[in-house]
């Protein structure tokens, strides 16, 4: 709790300037938000499929790649992302890159964790359903899905947590900012790199800073995972 | 495969609703029906018996094409539906199940949806309950079932918290909403208790005034009770089909004899 001291509701808002992490915490946001936007119906989708329609040469192949990326140390996705997209295709650092790094860490967890909640949704759920003439799509949406939805919800939490505390990733994609958001397309803050920069600093004030910044992060997962399971904590009741 | 001992005996027969021609089937290299040649007739009920791994299940799971959604699973044959051979290229699997209904060996109602909702789920997953009042489908449907009087306070409550007789006529509840022509019942009383199991049997000889149906079971009084023509099967083939008054007192087959009076299975 050595962070504790440090909040106050100017270190949320002001940056860095006037001694806030509000920079790092939008960024955070921000990067979370749209790499979710993406990754999750990318994962689930991909998830899905493995474990409904896997049956085949593709997705055996699918299922390995997803595996190995799922074991993936960041900071080869980092430097991965850092030489095609910092480098090649865009040329700079910026947001965008950041995103996408972290949704490569993001997508295989969530497919992985989709598959398997799918997986033991028991055969009898599916028969009943194709026995009363629904076609496969509607099986899997209608029934399938329900059934597995706290599966999935736990999965898909677990990833969000993941991407939100990589650190390697970001130092080579996103770069850092001490300003507040200037565009996708443009290098931005972001907690966990606010926790790396500040406790490297020699000034206690920083460090202190930074022990503050890792306790909001700590924070905002936790309350996340409160507020997904509050919201879907009667649909998810038997 | 084609068959070698078939005698060209087999002909569509129009008093049957379904009728089953040299049907054979197979999980993976192991072969699981062998030439069996059943008809099933309208508004009656056939039971079809033989001990565990005779190829029952198999064979009436190859009624409404459920038996090809088991990975390696194949068949030949043709089974016919009021004449019409399901199996044919142009026929849709998903509108063969709609006409031919299933019931479970265990009560499977589905855990996420409510009473009403699992009635109910036949018609939204078809997306055939245009112009229908559902309130309507699903109290017959429960009264149909011999189920209403017991749940009509509870509809909203988890289709999983009812007992587990009760969870097996909510299925058939469930297969009869959609108002098939012929209901399939897979060992449906093998989970339940004996007064569970009589409601069941009760209901299986109402169910033939306005449906077909054909019911595997292992216990052969529940057979001798509920239907009008017996089917008995031994590792994977027909060894004798009749009336179940025939089968039960005057069996042809020394096999069918010895299974009927204990002596094995």
């Amino acid at each position: 709790m050595r962070g504790a001291p440090e909040l106050s509701l100017g270190f949320l808002v002001n940056n860095n300037s006037a001694g806030g992490i509000g920079p790092a915490i939008q960024g955070t946001l921000i990067l979370i938000g749209f790499t979710s936007l993406f990754g999750i119906p990318i994962g689930i989708l991909s998830g899905i499929y493995l474990a409904e329609f896997g049956n085949n040469k593709y997705a055996t192949a699918m299922r390995s790649i997803n595996d190995v990326l799922t074991e993936f140390p960041s900071i080869v996705v980092g430097i991965t992302a850092y030489g095609v997209i910092v480098i090649a295709i865009i040329g700079h650092y910026s947001a965008i890159a950041g995103s996408i790094a972290l949704s490569f860490i993001l997508i295989p967890i969530v497919a992985r964790t989709t598959e398997e909640s799918l997986k033991l949704v028991p055969n009898s759920v599916r028969e009943a359903s194709l026995a009363l003439g629904a076609h496969k799509w509607r099986t899997t949406l209608s029934v399938v899905l329900p059934t597995a939805k706290a599966g999935l919800l736990t999965g898909t939490l677990l990833a969000v947590a993941r991407i939100a505390g990589e650190t390697a990733p970001l130092i080579m994609t996103i770069l850092g900012n001490r300003y507040f958001f200037q565009g996708l397309n443009q290098p931005m803050a972001a907690l966990p790199l606010e926790i790396w920069r500040d406790s490297l600093q020699p000034q206690a004030s920083l460090v202190a800073q930074g022990w503050g910044a890792a306790l909001i992060l700590i924070l905002m997962v936790l309350s996340l995972n409160i507020i997904v399971r509050l919201a879907t904590r009667g649909r998810l009741k038997r | 495969m084609t068959s070698t001992n078939n005698d060209q005996t087999t002909t569509v027969d129009p008093e049957m609703k379904m009728q089953s021609i040299d049907l054979n089937a197979w999980f993976g290299q192991k072969k699981a029906l062998r030439n069996v040649n059943i008809g099933i007739k309208t508004n009656s009920v056939t039971a079809i018996i033989g001990p565990s791994g005779c190829g029952k299940s198999t064979f009436i799971r190859c009624l409404n094409r459920m038996h090809e959604l088991t990975p390696n699973a194949k068949m030949t044959g043709q089974v016919l539906l009021d004449g019409q051979n399901i199996y044919d290229k142009q026929v849709d699997p998903v509108q063969v199940r709609r006409r031919v209904g299933m019931v479970f060996q265990k009560p499977n109602p589905f855990p996420t949806m409510s009473i009403y909702d699992n009635v109910a789920a036949g018609l939204r997953l078809t997306g055939t309950k245009k112009g229908k009042n559902l309130d309507e489908v699903v109290k017959q449907s429960l009264e149909r079932a011999t189920l209403w009087e017991e749940v009509k306070d509870d509809l909203k409550k988890p289709g999983t918290s009812i007992s587990g007789g009760q969870q097996q006529r909510l299925c058939i509840a469930r297969a009869i909403a959609l108002q098939p022509e012929v209901i399939l019942m897979d060992e449906p009383c093998s989970a339940l208790d004996p007064i569970a199991a009589a409601k069941i049997e009760r209901l299986v000889v109402e169910l033939k005034r306005d449906y077909t149906v054909a019911i595997v079971t292992h216990n052969m009084q529940q057979a001798s009770r509920v239907s009008n023509f017996t089917a008995f099967m031994y590792l994977g083939s027909l060894i004798e089909f009749g009336s179940t008054t025939d089968i039960f007192e005057s069996p042809k087959n020394p096999l069918t004899e010895k299974y009927i009076t204990g002596e094995f299975g």
